[in-house]
């Protein structure tokens, strides 16, 4: 009797090993498990919802100084624009023949500034920002467009709750669009 | 045409005979109809019945060339890169489309678009993280991506802004619509390392990451992850080019360019997009209504005459082919329909084949040139049954600030000089 329930465990036992022995087959095995830490060092996406914004906060005071040194060069010293895009003003334009496309007129969430600004700007030096300095650049430029008052000091919560003018301007595609038979 | 040195010489010959002759100055008609005589004897020391002086000694030995390149006499066939961009490190490069044939580009003609220069990345330093909603999160080696089971299709890559809507409308073909390319790509689909990673419910996009400057952004739909999406690693049979995402890039048939994104490092798995800067303040399609559309990721039918097109001029009244390549990010070209009196009639043109999914397809018309001005286009028509459209008709649905996914027709005009000219100009 003993022995049959053993011979029956082991009978079990092989069945469950046979079983995720054939799961994993269903994969090749390529590839190793990532880290929590080098998931975290290499996710700075930003949701939309302001989802995965960094501790720390940045005034538009601050902003003002960094974003001379930082931006001016190619934004132009108020974000009017150069060799990098306007940045300032256009809002009520998009209906318009000269529609002006900024981060005010056009950009509908404010924590897309966080993540562009932290991801790729200035372009001679990408990810060199500190986290404090993104929240204040992006509460200047914020400012510059009337989104936020000058003595703004902005944070993941704050910066979240930022509603961008043109939040609802997009809509979904509608092609094929174009009627010509 | 790029003129080489032995056309050039050709036509110099002709032309001094001809002065010779003694006639008084003739139109350009005239001078091309004696270029097309068959009765006139060409003079140099490299034509019959001389021999060539390139037959008379060795040419250059094995081994002068560890990677081969084109033909001194090739050397104008190169990308097409304005003089006059404000910068060069967020800035594209177009294929001389109107220089190639067949239906592949050649890796160094490829167009360039990018958005914080090109890396040098070390194949041996790089891993694609795979993390966000899947039970494994993973990361692989560029060797780990290489051991999954690999496939190569032929597929075209284009730029939605190909061209914007407003003039000044570009002098040649490559002008117009030069930020298209095609090739053959190897990788793997990127279905094969999702599931080794394994989706859990409720994921719907999946957000990827360049590793350049730019660390560029794009949000892909699920389905298309799950359909014909992969892993590339080749291009046209040896490694990417730098240009082109080396050493890893994501291919999206036919969803425009931006999406396929280069040097990729990142896969995160979400429920709903990034709204990155890319996808919302770019890459987003202005209405005149003051409205934008977002997530635009087809590229519709469209097609391009390549010869004879802007910049080029035919030498001779006589036999011409006209040809040119239609691609769909729907699918397949079904036909392709050519227009020699601005646009009242359109005649079938001959397809090429193969005829691939979401690939450039040639086409060509044989054609009489009687030296008359004529208006050439072409329309593509693909096989869910759309028909290319006019630029009138697109324009007066979407403006003319609408920036993105133009697929016009587009003419070309030409004169009784045979000079071929943007017939939109």
């Amino acid at each position: 009797m003993a022995r049959l329930s053993l011979k029956a465990a082991l009978l079990v036992g092989a069945i469950a090993l046979l079983a995720a022995a054939a799961q994993a087959e269903d994969r090749f095995g390529i590839g190793r498990p990532a880290t929590p830490a080098e998931v975290a060092g290499w996710n700075i996406d930003i949701g939309r919802d302001g989802s995965n914004l960094p501790p720390g906060s940045g005034s538009v005071e601050r902003g003002r100084t960094v974003f001379a040194e930082q931006c001016a060069a190619c934004h132009g010293d108020s974000g009017q624009g150069a060799v990098g895009d306007r940045l300032v003003g256009g809002q009520g334009t998009l209906a318009s023949p000269k529609p002006i496309r900024t981060v005010g007129s056009y950009w509908p969430y404010a924590s897309t500034l966080f993540d562009y600004i932290r991801r790729a700007m200035p372009q001679n030096a990408p990810q060199s920002l500190s986290n404090e300095d993104v929240y204040a650049v992006s509460a200047y430029i914020l400012s510059l467009n009337g989104i936020v008052p000058a003595n703004a000091v902005l944070d993941a919560k704050s910066l979240a709750a930022v509603k961008m003018p043109n939040r609802d301007g997009f809509v979904s595609d509608p092609r094929p669009d174009v009627r010509n038979r | 045409m790029s003129e080489n040195t032995t056309d050039k010489r050709v036509r110099e010959a002709s032309r001094r005979r001809f002065l010779q002759a003694g006639a008084a100055l003739a139109s350009g008609s005239a001078i091309a109809e004696l270029v097309g005589s068959p009765a006139l004897a060409e003079q140099g020391n490299n034509l019959p019945p001389s021999v060539p002086e390139w037959m008379k000694a060795p040419g250059d030995p094995m081994g002068s060339q560890p990677y081969g390149t084109p033909s001194v006499h090739e050397k104008g066939v190169v990308k097409n890169i304005s003089k006059t961009l404000p910068q060069y490190i967020s800035a594209s490069g177009r294929t001389p489309l109107q220089e190639l044939d067949g239906i592949i580009t050649p890796n160094g003609l490829f167009y360039e678009r990018h958005h914080g220069g090109v890396p040098t990345i070390d194949p041996a330093e790089h891993r694609l993280m795979l993390h966000g909603m899947v039970d494994r999160p993973l990361l692989f080696t560029m060797e780990d991506i290489r051991r999954f089971p690999s496939q190569s299709r032929i597929h075209f890559i284009e730029c939605s802004g190909n061209p914007v809507y407003t003039k000044p409308y570009g002098k040649t073909a490559s002008d117009l619509v030069g930020l298209l390319s095609c090739a053959e790509w190897t990788g793997v689909p990127l279905k094969t390392v999702l599931d080794e990673a394994g989706l859990q419910a409720g994921a719907k996009w999946i957000v990827a990451e360049g590793a350049d400057a730019a660390a560029l952004t794009r949000s892909i739909p699920i389905e298309k992850c799950l359909d014909d999406a992969m892993l590339v690693y080749s291009q046209n049979g040896e490694r990417l080019r730098p240009q082109q995402g080396y050493p890893l890039r994501l291919l999206l048939p036919g969803f425009e360019g931006n999406m396929n994104v280069k040097w990729l490092r990142r896969l995160k798995v979400t429920a709903e997009p990034a709204y990155s800067r890319e996808e919302t303040s770019k890459y987003t399609d202005p209405m005149p209504d003051g409205t934008s559309r977002e997530f635009t990721f087809y590229m519709e039918a469209k097609s391009i005459i390549t010869r004879p097109s802007g910049g080029q001029k035919l030498t001779a009244k006589g036999f011409h082919e006209i040809t040119g390549v239609a691609w769909s990010g729907h699918g397949k070209i079904k036909s392709v329909e050519v227009s020699l009196d601005e646009g009242k009639s359109w005649q079938q043109a001959e397809l090429q084949e193969p005829v691939l999914t979401r690939a450039l397809t040639r086409f060509r018309l044989p054609w009489h040139w009687d030296g008359s001005p004529a208006m050439i286009q072409s329309r593509a028509i693909d096989e869910t049954g759309y028909i290319q459209p006019t630029l009138a008709e697109l324009v007066a649905v979407r403006g003319l600030n609408s920036f993105y996914h133009n697929n016009a027709i587009w003419p070309w005009r030409i004169d009784a000089n045979g000079e071929v000219t943007n017939g939109q100009a």
